[in-house]
Parts: C-alpha cells; sequence; structure tokens
C-alpha cells in the first residue's frame, strides 16, 4: 500500500541521549541546587548591591516569622526545662538543670526552631513569589532585559534569610532560656543561685558562636532551597503549589541532615568547658 | 540599525516531546517578518531560543558572527541588549507600576539622569496609548494594556531586533491596527529587525515582508510574503483562509481519515477564501522611508528565479516600471 501523496514523511524518535539510570533525575537536581547556591555566593559579591530590596527582604522575612518564632521558643524551652528538670532529680543532679536546659536550647532547638519558622514562613512565601514570578515570565523577561536574576532577586532575599535567622536564633535564645528558667525556678521550685552557676559552670562562649553559625547555615540553606525551588516550578499555578510544598519539606529534610553534621563536628573540635 | 538573524537546522525537543526541527531561515537585516502557526506548534519556544532562554538541541543561530547556541554565558548578555522582546501575556514585574517597568532597561543599562528618563518613558508610553497610566500596578489593567506597556518596555533600548509574541492577541480590532501601524512606524524609524508571532491573519497579510509558518513540528516555509499569500500548500491555505477544511484539525494535525472523509462529503472552502496579497502597510506620512523596501527588493529579484511561479508573477506586477527596467 502506497502512503497518499501528502502525507509528512514518518520520522523515528530519536535515541534518547543517555540510557537513563534511576536516581539519575535526582542527581542532577541536586547538581543544579549546588550550582544555584555557588551563583548566589558568586553573586553577592557583584556590584551593585540590591540594597532595597534587601531591606525589603529582611523586613518581610521578620514580619512573617517573629511572632510565630517567639511563641514557639516558649513552650519549647518550657518542655526542654520541664524534661530535664525531673529527669536531674531522678538522677539527682539538680543543680545541672540550669546548665543542661540552656546548652539544649542554645544549641539544639534554637537554632532549629529559627530554621524551621524561616523556611516555613519565609521560605515558603519566598518560593510562591519566585515561582508565579516564574510562571508570569518575569525571570525571562528580567534576563532578557541583560539583567542576572539570580544577582537581582535571589541574593538578597538569601542574605535576607540568612540575616532574619541570625536575629531570629538570638530572640528565640533568650526567650527560650528564659522560659526554662520560669518553668524550672517557678513551677518546678529550682533554686535560682543554682540554676545560674551551673550555667556558667558548664557553658562557654563557644556554644554561642556554634548556634549562630548554625542559624546562618540554616538561613542559606533554606533561602536557596527555596530559590531554587521557585525557579524552576512545575508548569502552571498547580506547580508552584507543589515547588512551594518541596522546598519546605526538602528544606527540613537538608536541616536536620546538617544539623547533625555540624553538631558531631563542634562536639569533636570544641573540648567541653572543665574536660 | 538592524541586525541579521541566521538560524541553521535549529531544532527542539522537551524530553522526549519533538517540539519542531530542522528550522532554517534567515530574518534579514532590518525587514519585518512573522511567524505563523497553529496553537501549540512552538512559536513561542522558538521565540525563547532566540533570545537564549531555551537551549535547542540542534543547530546554530548566528547574531553578528556569534552563535548563540554556544556561546558563553557573558557573551550571551550581550547579544541579549540587543533585543527587545515582548512575551505572549506582556511579562511585566508585578511589583513595579507601568512607568518603573518601562523605566527598568533605562536604570539598568544606561546612566541617563532621572528627567532623562522620565522623557523617554513618557514618549514610548505615548506611542503605545497608554499616556497617564504610569501609576498603575499590572495587576490592575486589562490584558491588552499589559501587552501594551510590555510593548514599550521592549522598545525603550532601541533595540536592534524586535521579537513579538503575538502583539494581537488580547486586543481589539481597532487597537490591532494601531499596534501593525506602530511597528510599521518603529521600523521605519530604527530600521530594526522585527519577528511577529501571531495568528491574526490581517497581520500576517498587511505588515510583513517576511512570512514563515510552523506546522507538523517543523517550518512549513519562509520566505517574501508573496510566497506563502499565493502558496497553494494545504495547510497554508488553510490557516490564511481560518478555514477547517485541510490539514489542520482541532488538536493541531487532522489524521488522514478525517480529511478523506471531509473531501468525500464535499466540502469546498466556500466563497469567502481569501487570495491575492494585499498592499503592504507604508509608515504614517511625515515619517523616513523604511530603508528595508530597497533592500528587500534587492534581494528577491536576486532569489526571484528560485520562487514559484505565482509568487513570482505577483512580485514582478507589484513592481512599477523604473523598478522593473531600471536594472
Ligand atoms: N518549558 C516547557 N517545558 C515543556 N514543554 C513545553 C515548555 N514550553 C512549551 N512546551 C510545549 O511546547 C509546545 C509549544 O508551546 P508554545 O507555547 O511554543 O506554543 P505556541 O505555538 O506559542 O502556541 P500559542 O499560539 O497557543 O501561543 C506545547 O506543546 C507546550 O506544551
Ligand atoms: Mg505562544
Amino acid at each position: 500500500m502506497s502512503q497518499p501523496p501528502n502525507q509528512p514523511p514518518t520520522r523515528v524518535l530519536p535515541p534518547p541521549a543517555r540510557k537513563p539510570f534511576p536516581g539519575m533525575a535526582a542527581l542532577r537536581e541536586t547538581g543544579r541546587l549546588y550550582a544555584l547556591a555557588l551563583e548566589v555566593v558568586r553573586c553577592t559579591f557583584k556590584r551593585p548591591f540590591q540594597f532595597r530590596e534587601f531591606i525589603g527582604q529582611f523586613w518581610f522575612i521578620a514580619s512573617v516569622s517573629l511572632l510565630p518564632a517567639a511563641l514557639v521558643a516558649i513552650p519549647f524551652g518550657a518542655v526542654i526545662a520541664l524534661h530535664l528538670g525531673s529527669l536531674t532529680t531522678q538522677i539527682g543532679a539538680q543543680s545541672f538543670t540550669g546548665a543542661a536546659s540552656v546548652l539544649a536550647i542554645i544549641q539544639q532547638a534554637s537554632p532549629v526552631v529559627t530554621a524551621l519558622l524561616i523556611a516555613g514562613a519565609g521560605g515558603s512565601a519566598m518560593c510562591a513569589d519566585l515561582g508565579s514570578r516564574t510562571i508570569r515570565e518575569e525571570i525571562d523577561a528580567m534576563e532578557v532585559l541583560g539583567v542576572n536574576p539570580v544577582q537581582r532577586l535571589v541574593v538578597p532575599r538569601v542574605l535576607a534569610a540568612m540575616g532574619v535567622a541570625a536575629f531570629l536564633n538570638g530572640l528565640v535564645s533568650v526567650v527560650g532560656v528564659l522560659g526554662g528558667y520560669f518553668f524550672n525556678v517557678i513551677m518546678q521550685g529550682g533554686t535560682p543561685g543554682a540554676y545560674l552557676a551551673s550555667f556558667s559552670a558548664l557553658a562557654q562562649l563557644p556554644d554561642l558562636w556554634i548556634s549562630e553559625i548554625k542559624a546562618v547555615i540554616f538561613g542559606f540553606v533554606a533561602g536557596v532551597v527555596a530559590a531554587y525551588r521557585g525557579l524552576n516550578p512545575g508548569r502552571g499555578p498547580k506547580g508552584v503549589g507543589d515547588a512551594v510544598n518541596q522546598s519546605v519539606v526538602i528544606t527540613f529534610l537538608l536541616l536536620f541532615l546538617l544539623n547533625l553534621i555540624l553538631t558531631t563536628l563542634y562536639l569533636q573540635v570544641v573540648p567541653p568547658k572543665g574536660a | 540599525m538592524g541586525v541579521e538573524v541566521a538560524v541553521e537546522g535549529l531544532g527542539k525537543s522537551f524530553g522526549r516531546q519533538r517540539i519542531w526541527q530542522d528550522v532554517t531561515l534567515t530574518l534579514p537585516v532590518g525587514e519585518i517578518s512573522v511567524l505563523l502557526g497553529p496553537s501549540g506548534t512552538g512559536k513561542s519556544v522558538f521565540l525563547k531560543c532566540l533570545v537564549g532562554l531555551l537551549k535547542p538541541n540542534s543547530g546554530s543561530i548566528t547574531i553578528n558572527g556569534t552563535d548563540l547556541v554556544r556561546c558563553s554565558e557573558h557573551k550571551l548578555y550581550d547579544i541579549r541588549k540587543l533585543f527587545g522582546v515582548l512575551f505572549q501575556d506582556g511579562a511585566l514585574f508585578g511589583s513595579m507600576n507601568l512607568y518603573d517597568n518601562v523605566a527598568f532597561p533605562l536604570r539598568e543599562h544606561t546612566r541617563k539622569s532621572e528627567t532623562e528618563i522620565r522623557r523617554i518613558v513618557t514618549e514610548k508610553m505615548d506611542m503605545v496609548g497608554l499616556a497617564g497610566e504610569g501609576t498603575k500596578l499590572p495587576g490592575e489593567i486589562s490584558g491588552g494594556m499589559r501587552k501594551r506597556a510590555g510593548l514599550a518596555r521592549a522598545l525603550v533600548l532601541d533595540p536592534g531586533i524586535i521579537l513579538v509574541d503575538e502583539p494581537d492577541s488580547g486586543l481589539d480590532p481597532v487597537r490591532t491596527a494601531y499596534i501593525s501601524q506602530l511597528l510599521v512606524d518603529l521600523n521605519a524609524q530604527i530600521d530594526a529587525t522585527i519577528l511577529i508571532v501571531t495568528h491574526n491573519i490581517n497581520v500576517a497579510r498587511t505588515v510583513p515582508d517576511n512570512i514563515g509558518m510552523l506546522f507538523r513540528r517543523e517550518l512549513v516555509m519562509f520566505g517574501p510574503r508573496e510566497v506563502l499569500l499565493t502558496s497553494e500548500e494545504p495547510a497554508v491555505k488553510q490557516f490564511i483562509n481560518g478555514s477547517r477544511i485541510g490539514p489542520i484539525g482541532m488538536s493541531e494535525e487532522k489524521d488522514e481519515a478525517t480529511m478523506a472523509a471531509e473531501l468525500a462529503a464535499g466540502f469546498d472552502l466556500g466563497a469567502d477564501e481569501i487570495t491575492g496579497v494585499p498592499p503592504q502597510l507604508e509608515p504614517t506620512p511625515g515619517l523616513p522611508e523604511r530603508q528595508a523596501v530597497r533592500r528587500r527588493k534587492d534581494r528577491v529579484m536576486r532569489i526571484l528565479h528560485t520562487l514559484p511561479p505565482a509568487a513570482r508573477t505577483t512580485i514582478l506586477s507589484s513592481l512599477d516600471p523604473t523598478d522593473r527596467f531600471g536594472r
């Protein structure tokens, strides 16, 4: 049977470039995430710095995460204090309640709470914003106008996330420690003197540093992941919704992993006080 | 001054979905070209490839001697400054008002003072009929207005190549006529190379020097307007006539069986068949001549012997006697 004359010539699809092996896609995504992180670092040092965008974003992220952070910090500090309070009573080390709870709050609870809020409140909004700009082709338009969207939009956002993280971390630490003090001393009848004394016996300045360093790194990760998902959403509004969702989940996973690594490193590198 | 864009054997797929392949065409310096094609044939994708937003899988795009497909990121940013692009939905920055949107390229790439920027922006906003709307946000205006604001932003740096994705969609017929005239006038004033993507037959028939059409994952044809407007190619003819009869179906392509059935049922093209080559739009009186007209005439005369007979006759009969015998 002959083909009718105006039928287009049948074509075979080109062979796929490489045989995709499982995990290839995930590997590629990871690579592109890293590439964006590097690009962000590189563009941070490029002038002109988008100062107004930075201030605007800082203010925005702070405003959406400040109140929730304070509200989460009080019960968090309280839970740790209460738990440690009863535990130390059982093993007869009441006098160390203060030190233990303060260290737990400053080193672990506070950076993680901060990061969760930055990712959950700030990062999701940032991802949604960038995502809707992407599907409206604003990002394309910006690139065509010869402006690098990473420098223009992503760098100020990531820096703002880091800044707010450092700032919130301080706030959460203070509120958490006050909450812990309140619950331990007032509710559980601990002695204020012992609480403070044990604190200065075990805690040291590097504890504060690692807390802030963690917070800043978490802020960076939250910012970069949100920006990455925002700049590469699926198609259409549903794609943006999915991207926001994923960005929060991915950030949480990364944060807990990073926290483990940083904590291990810190415990190895910085000798505990009095040891 | 316009810039030539030479596209060679370009192909693009998304994963296994082939959009088009083997697209070869040259946008001649300073001429206006139109790219037609049914919805979803990848016209917007083609524009995005031209500005380097999407990477083609094969082929090359040469502008000023640089291959956009393979050049460095840095070079790409440089070349992009030649372009003014109007995206399909305007792509205005939602957080800025119209004035700031139009002023954006000037603030980014020039050291002009705010007063000078104000002068240029006001001029361009007037040009697209948005005078006095500068303080509105993109979310507060109609689709047609967004489009016109997007056009003003694309024009503000006096680009050498202007790419326009569907200037007419979302515009009423009167505004469409104005935009067509605007593009022709602009071409006369700055001699930019212009590529317009459109579905609007009226625009396609009266505005461009060259017309191309994408269909069935390839460029069906590209050449002087007379070629496409007099073509007997079924898909082209159907598209120009906006008719249901022909190889283009609702889902882009009809299968052969449906087509045969339609023919057998004795459909004919009807009385409203659009034929002939209408005269091209002239720049508004008072503006300079379009320099492209002269260049194009020379170019077309050189390739005349390669064109199909119908096109050849039309071109020859459109020449005035001085042109025909003067050389
Ligand atoms: N980023 C992308 N990823 C995957 N597929 C895409 C992408 N962009 C476009 N496509 C696909 O490419 C095809 C062509 O899309 P395109 O928007 O270029 O069509 P078009 O010719 O401009 O249509 P219209 O006239 O309706 O604007 C569509 O099938 C679309 O699904
Ligand atoms: Mg399109």
